[in-house]
């Protein structure tokens, strides 16, 4: 790796004066599982590195307040797997952070750092995005909430300004019965990320959530208001079909780990056990 | 060149003062610095688990974490296992079963059964899996591994 500086600041107002001050040089950094790779790499080329880990605002905390569970910036993975509130009201949540990686990189890399690192496969998006989560960020200019649909931007990309950081994620807790779940494809666990993720969400009035990971560009969403893919006795040809049609949102690529046109098919066979794994757990609340 | 920082951190319970530069990660400290070389370098992207050690109590790779990012921390590597020269019962039970071939990823392994001992003091063969997914053996040892690991479970002296 070449020679960088690295900065520690102590205070929030210190950490966003640095990141405005150094611009596109300068690199936040949390957990560091992806961004010491990338220096590695060369991928990552900033002259200055702001540890973001002794910034009190940042510092790892699960918090319930007012219908919201508010993840703070550097909660590692490992903590959000083992939160019971997470486990309760967002367990695809749970079981997403639980699959990251193995229990090296979850005990360091953090959830903030997983959403602004923007791979297409990160495994917290397809949760958050049908949890309808929304992205705490402040810059210079103040706070302001980014609701995670509109957060990723695509490889890499994240609606952040310059010298903004990520405060929280915050998840609204869920009202009524709700069932969700996560499934990953991946060709070895502990190591590899993943070939194809879904995550649905089914709620008690019928609307689906379904949240794809590396089929396309960014993580995407997409619902079905009908009530047809959440009801588990309609016509089986008709939800497949609303299923097909929802997936062709999808637009995979082909590469090291399967072809775009395995990732499409493997698509709709992990949706369809993840919306069945989500109905199942709607009925048992 | 970059500038170099001084830092303060515990390693197998000796305080070290030391001065690292922003561009080298706590393997290279450990390696490299200290001399502490059971600590393997290897895949250095996080996923082979060769560089396994204890920070402030959690097991990470340390091919991933800066040195800088360690002042103030309590680190423990394979070498602060066998205190006063005594392997501990689970790196016998490695010995009695086996488990080390070319003994690349050992020292890894160690550190990582000695976590999931630590959390999950009689684990199930799902539990050892999940716990040592981080650990590749190109060897091949995986069975014997876990061997080991249940041999070890739910004695006192892991």
């Amino acid at each position: 790796m070449h020679d960088l500086a690295y900065e520690r600041p102590e205070t929030l107002a210190g950490a966003l004066a640095l990141l405005q001050a150094r611009g596109r040089h300068a690199q936040p950094l949390a957990g560091g599982t992806d961004l010491i790779i990338g220096l590695r790499h060369g991928t990552l080329d900033p002259d200055t590195i702001v540890d973001t880990k002794h910034i009190p605002e940042l510092r790892p905390a699960i918090t319930d307040s007012g219908g919201l569970l508010s993840i703070s910036a550097n909660t590692v993975l490992a903590d959000i797997a083992a939160d019971r509130r997470v486990q309760e009201h967002f367990p695809a949540l749970a079981q997403a952070a639980a699959t990251v990686g193995a229990v090296q990189i979850r005990n360091r890399a953090t959830l903030a750092g997983n959403i602004c690192n923007a791979s297409p496969a990160a495994d917290t998006a397809p949760p958050l995005l049908v949890y309808e989560a929304e992205v705490v960020a402040i810059g210079r200019d103040g706070m302001r909430r980014i609701p995670i649909n509109d957060f990723f931007a695509g490889p890499g990309q994240t609606a952040l300004a310059r010298g903004e950081l990520v405060l929280a994620v915050d998840l609204p807790v869920p009202t009524g019965p709700t069932g969700s779940a996560f499934g990953r494809l991946t060709r070895r666990r502990g190591a590899d990320l993943a070939t194809v993720s879904v995550c649905a969400c089914v709620t008690g009035s019928g609307v689906t959530r379904l949240g794809f990971g590396a089929v396309g560009p960014r993580p995407l969403l997409v619902t079905d208001d009908s009530g047809l893919l959440a009801d588990p006795a309609a016509d089986p040809a008709a939800r497949a079909g609303l299923l097909a049609r929802l997936a062709t949102a999808a637009s995979p690529v082909s590469d090291v780990r399967a072809s775009r046109d395995y990732r499409m098919r493997m698509l709709l066979v992990l949706s369809q056990r993840v919306l069945s794994a989500a109905i199942t757990r709607r009925g048992e609340e | 060149m970059s500038q170099t920082r001084r830092i303060r951190l515990t390693v197998n319970g000796i305080p070290r003062e030391l001065d690292a530069a922003p561009q080298h990660t706590l393997l290279d400290l450990l390696r490299d610095t200290l001399g502490l070389t059971g600590t393997k370098a290897c895949c250095l992207v996080g996923e082979c688990g060769a560089c396994t050690v204890r920070l402030d109590g959690r097991i990470v790779d340390s091919c991933l974490v800066l040195a800088v990012e360690a002042d103030g921390a309590e680190v423990t590597t394979i070498e602060g296992l066998a205190a006063g020269g005594r392997l501990t019962r689970l790196q016998r039970e490695f010995l009695a079963h086996g488990a080390v071939q070319c003994g690349y990823c050992s020292p890894g392994q160690v550190m990582a059964a000695s976590e999931l001992l630590r959390a999950h003091p009689h684990p199930t063969v799902a539990q050892i899996r999940e716990g040592l997914a981080g650990n590749l053996c190109r060897c091949g040892c995986y069975a014997q591994i876990t061997e080991a690991v249940l041999a070890t479970s739910g004695e006192d002296d892991q």
